[in-house]
Parts: structure tokens; sequence; C-alpha cells
């Protein structure tokens, strides 16, 4: 059996095995009619919460993935609509730091001079936390929604950055020569030589990017509140129903790593072996 | 080469420094390098590593620039790169996320703008098919390439863009000898179909005397000069099984190899020491027609008494 095959088989072993431990050591809730008056008083709970069982995790998923789009108000929406939330700002920021990341990367790329300059703005701006630019960014925009958005912003610019200028500077002298001898105008070198070849290295930089992007939005959301994945977790955290936590956490994993594999597609196509 | 018509390039009192590392005096590569090529002409160029050829190759290209002296293409002096000028580097330059039959494109659609793309691809296809590509190998990415193939889309490139002037870096100095072979005669072939002009350098003395009409020798660096044009008089079409059994060949052939081994290191010595050497042409030497066949101790003694007016007297006490 090929190496293909018999990892699926040990994955989907593990899941069953780690997924029946789990089960077995969460103590099952007694039924309604074994309870004492006391403990019906308190909504069935024990007096020690516990862990819900990976079954009342599927029945949650399936409960939720059949309508995922429904909204009850404010503070009950479909797991689909908060996805979609979450996922707008996310793409909203990145989009503009990769506007703005891109094209500055690929002249700090090309000017030795720019690299020196920029370089200690970047480093210092860089290790800075994300959500350290929260309160700045709220009293500054004064506005929420725009805030969660500067934060994936400021998080996802620096490695688009640094890999753009990095893989333009990169850029082997023995492809800039040749279109030097095939007299290319700077746009046509920019685009036609330097830009593929630095590709992969960019798109390194972009797929790091919306990996930090995602896992910066969740912990955003929970500051920011009102709508979104991170929101949402918080928000079922607060009515303790750690059913629905436990499901959206796998959530945010999935969709994390949809996010990933996009990007990974892409950087395959663009990818050449010298 | 009718001596009546104008040189296609006219190099004149060429020299190069570059900064010494250690911020003293810049170090002089070459110096006074003076030469011409004729249209039409395949010109190689040997010389020791460090005598500066490939910066001489590089400035013809507009990629370098020379300390002081000039570069005349048709009475025009050259400055910066140009598609008149087509340059196949050692390690061929491929772009790699092309296609072989693409990377050519690449340098047609740059010399023709204004050709429609099924032309462009026609003037592409063609001279790769004139190197033996296609058949389904000018759809593959240079990786997947042999290093040989490679270079032949590189010549390819150089070839479809028509240029004034061609210049060959080293082009088979990364080749096995078998492929090497074959290479030069498709370089060969392709030379006499479209009687490209040819500046190439070589450290192979067989193959500069197979596909050469002129050599130019170098002195060794620092202060290297153009010292001599060794004129190849053995006829065309050449052979590699042939041409060994002409009768010009072996003292060709035995008087590059005594330049290279005890000739160069004395010449600019010399030049460095002594007097002016500007506008100093490179004298033209014929050891194919030297009357008896030489060992290749005594060459350039031979040389003196047959080319009275060939070596100087600097050059020939320089080397012994």
């Amino acid at each position: 059996m090929s190496i293909n095959m018999k990892a699926p088989i040990l994955s989907l072993i593990l899941l069953f095995g780690l997924m029946g431990v789990w089960e077995m050591s969460t103590p099952s809730v007694k039924s309604a009619e074994n309870m004492t008056e006391y403990e019906m008083l308190m909504g069935g709970a024990s007096e020690e919460a516990r862990v819900p069982p990976p079954s009342a995790i599927v029945t949650k998923a399936v409960e939720e993935l059949s309508n995922p789009f429904y909204d009850n108000g404010p503070n009950d929406k479909g797991i689909g609509i908060q996805i979609a939330y979450s996922l707008y700002r996310v793409l909203t920021g990145y989009s503009m730091a990769a506007l703005i990341a891109l094209p500055l990367g690929f002249l700090i790329g090309m000017s030795p001079l720019a690299y020196k300059a920029l370089d200690p703005f970047i480093q210092i701006l860089k290790p800075i936390s994300p959500l350290a630019w929260m309160p700045l960014a709220l009293f500054i925009i004064q506005d929420s929604e725009a805030s969660a958005i500067f934060v994936i912003f400021i998080c996802s610019i620096w490695p688009m950055l640094i890999n753009t200028a990095f893989g333009v500077a990169g850029v082997r002298g023995d492809w800039v020569n040749v279109a030097k001898t095939h007299e290319l105008s700077t746009l046509r070198t920019a685009f036609q030589v330097i830009l593929p070849a630095a590709a992969p290295t960019i798109l390194t930089g972009m797929r790091i990017s919306i990996g930090i992007a995602w896992l910066v939005i969740v912990a955003a959301e929970m500051l920011v509140g009102g709508t979104g994945i991170g929101y949402y977790v918080w928000n079922e955290w607060n009515n303790l129903d750690l059913t629905s936590v436990i499901f959206s956490i796998l959530v945010i994993g999935v969709v994390g790593m949809l996010l990933d594999t996009f990007f990974s597609r892409v950087q395959t196509a663009l990818q050449y072996q010298e | 080469m009718s001596q009546v018509s104008k040189p296609l390039i006219n190099v004149q009192n060429l020299t190069r420094q570059f900064p010494s590392p250690d911020g003293e005096e810049p170090v002089t590569v070459f110096e006074n390098a003076s030469f011409e090529i004729q249209r039409g002409e395949f010109v190689c160029i040997i010389g020791h590593s460090g005598c500066g050829k490939s910066t001489i190759l590089n400035i013809l290209a507009g990629l370098d620039e020379a300390s002081s002296g000039v570069v005349l293409m048709e009475d025009k002096e050259i400055s910066g790169p140009s598609l008149d000028r087509g340059v196949v580097f050692q390690n061929y330059s491929l772009l790699p996320w092309m296609s072989a039959l693409k990377n050519v494109m690449f340098g047609v659609r740059a010399r023709y703008p204004s050709w429609s793309k099924s032309k462009v691809k026609e003037h592409a296809y063609k001279h790769l098919s004139m190197v033996g590509l296609g058949e389904g190998a000018e759809k593959r990415k240079p990786s997947q390439l042999s290093g040989g193939m490679r270079q032949r889309v590189s010549i390819a490139r150089a070839f479809a863009i028509e240029p004034k002037l061609l210049l060959l870096d080293e082009p088979f100095g990364a080749l096995d000898a078998l492929t090497r072979g074959t290479i030069q005669d498709e370089l060969i072939r392709v030379w006499d179909d479209t009687g490209q002009t040819i500046f190439m350098i070589t450290h192979d003395v067989d193959e500069a005397i197979l596909l050469s009409d002129r050599i130019l020798l170098m002195s060794n660096g620092p202060y290297a000069r153009v010292a001599e044009s060794v004129v190849i008089d053995i006829p065309r079409p050449r052979s590699r099984a042939d041409i060994i059994h002409h009768k010009n060949y072996y003292p060709i052939r035995n008087y590059l190899v005594d330049f290279l081994t005890s000739r160069s290191k004395n010449i600019s010595v010399k030049a460095a020491n002594c007097g002016d050497t500007r506008d100093l042409k490179p004298e033209t030497v014929r050891p194919g027609l030297f009357k008896e066949p030489l060992s290749t101790s005594d060459a350039e003694l031979k040389a003196v008494d047959i080319n009275h007016s060939g070596l100087t007297q600097t050059q020939l006490t320089g080397a012994q």
C-alpha cells in the first residue's frame, strides 16, 4: 500500500480514536426524570461545568450548518453570516495592505537606497502586535468596524512588503541583463521579467499575511464586538455554550485552511524551476 | 574580408579600471585595447582568466562601461544595450518561467513590436528549428531541457532578433565535449546561412580555429592588451572531422598554444613597464602561411622570419 493510501487511513483512525476517548471521558448528563428538584432548578447543570462530548458538537454542527444564514437579531445570527462578516473584514484590510505593500515593496526592492532608508521603520513597526494599534485606531478612526479592518491592514502589510522587496531585490542579474539587451522599457522589465521572477517570493509573503490576518481577526472581533466569528466565540462563551465555542473553533480552523490552500495553489502555479 | 569596406565595429583604446578593494589605486584590467570587426566576420577572442575578455564583451553589449576609449558601431559611438547587439551568455540566461518557444518569442517581440502574434511565433519557431529544436521540445521549460538544449534556445533567441553583431560569451563553456561539438556545427551552419557578424569569447583553442576567421589574442591581466590578431587560413566550409587534416591546422594551433602558455605572460609586463600603447593595433599574424611546419618552441622566431613587419621588437624580446 502506498504512503498516500496509508496516511488518510491513519488519519481516520486517529480521529475516531481521539473522539472515542473524548466521548467516553465525558460524563453523560442525567435525564430529567432522575434529577433532584435542586438539579432541575439549576437547569440540569452539574456543579462543575463540563466540556461537551464530540457527539454534542456533531449535532450542533449539523444544526448550524443546515441553516447557516438565519438572522434572529444582534446576538443570534447563523455561523455563515458571522464567517461572512469576518471574511469581509479580512479581505478588505488584506486587499488594502496588498495595494500598498506590493507597489511599495517593488520600489524598495528596485532601489537599494530606499531599501536601506526604510529598513529601520519596517524593523520597528513589524514586531508590534497588531492589537496594540487598536486603541489608537479607535481614537483616530472613531469607528469600531473600520478599526478592525485597520488592524487587519496593519498586520498583513509587513510580510507582503518585506517579501516583495526581498523577491524583487533578489532577481538574478542575468535576467535583468536579458531585459536590458532586449531594450525593454522600465515598465515592461518590471512586468515581464521582475514580477514573474519575484512572484513565488511575493506569493509566500501574501500567504503568510493571509494566515496572520485570519489569526488576528478573531482577537480583533472579540475586542470590537457586534459581528464576526471572533465575536461569536466570545458571545457563546458568555452564554456558557461550550458546544458552540468548540464548533466555532473548528470552523475557524477550516476557513483558515481554505484560505491557505487557495494561496498555496496560486503559489504552485507561479512557481518555476531554475 | 575586404580591407576597403568600413568595419562594423571599431574599438579604440578601450581601457577598463576597477576600484581596488583597499581603496588604493584602481586596478587596470586591460589598457588601450584596439581592434576592428568587419561585417560578416566571425572573430574569437582568447586569453587567460582575468584578462578582461568578458569585460570587453560586456562593454560591446552595453552592459558595462569603459573607463576610457570608445566603441564605434557603424561610426556611431555605442552607449547602453541595444537590440543591434545580441548576447548569448555562458549560463544561457533563459527566463525559467517561460517555455523554450516563449523565450525566443520574448526576443522577437522586443525586436519587432509591430508583428502579429502568429508572425512572432512563426519566426521564433523557425529559429528554434534552425538549431535542431522543435517537435515538442519548444513547449518545455528550461528546467526540463538539458544544458545543450538550453544553450540552443539561447542561441536561437539571439539569432531570431537578427542583430548586427552577435556576442557570445563562452557559450559552450558549461557543456560536455560531445554536445559542444554538435552545437559548434550548428552554430557554423546558422552563421553560414545568415551571414551574421559574431564576436565570441572562448577558452578552447580548437573551437576558436574551427569557428573563426580571425582570433584576437589577449595578454594576461592586469594591464592586458589585445596583442595579436591571428588569421585562420583554412578554407570554409570547415568540419570538425576534416579540419585537423588541413596543413595549416597545426601551425596555427601551435602558434596559439605557444602564445597562451608562454608569451601571453610577458607582453603585459612589458606594456606596463614601458611606452605608450595607445593607437597600437594588434599585429596581424598568419601562421597558416608559414613556409614550413613549426614546432611549438620556435614558433615565434619563425613568425618573425616570415612576417617581417609582424612582431615588434618589444614583443620579441618579451617572448624570450
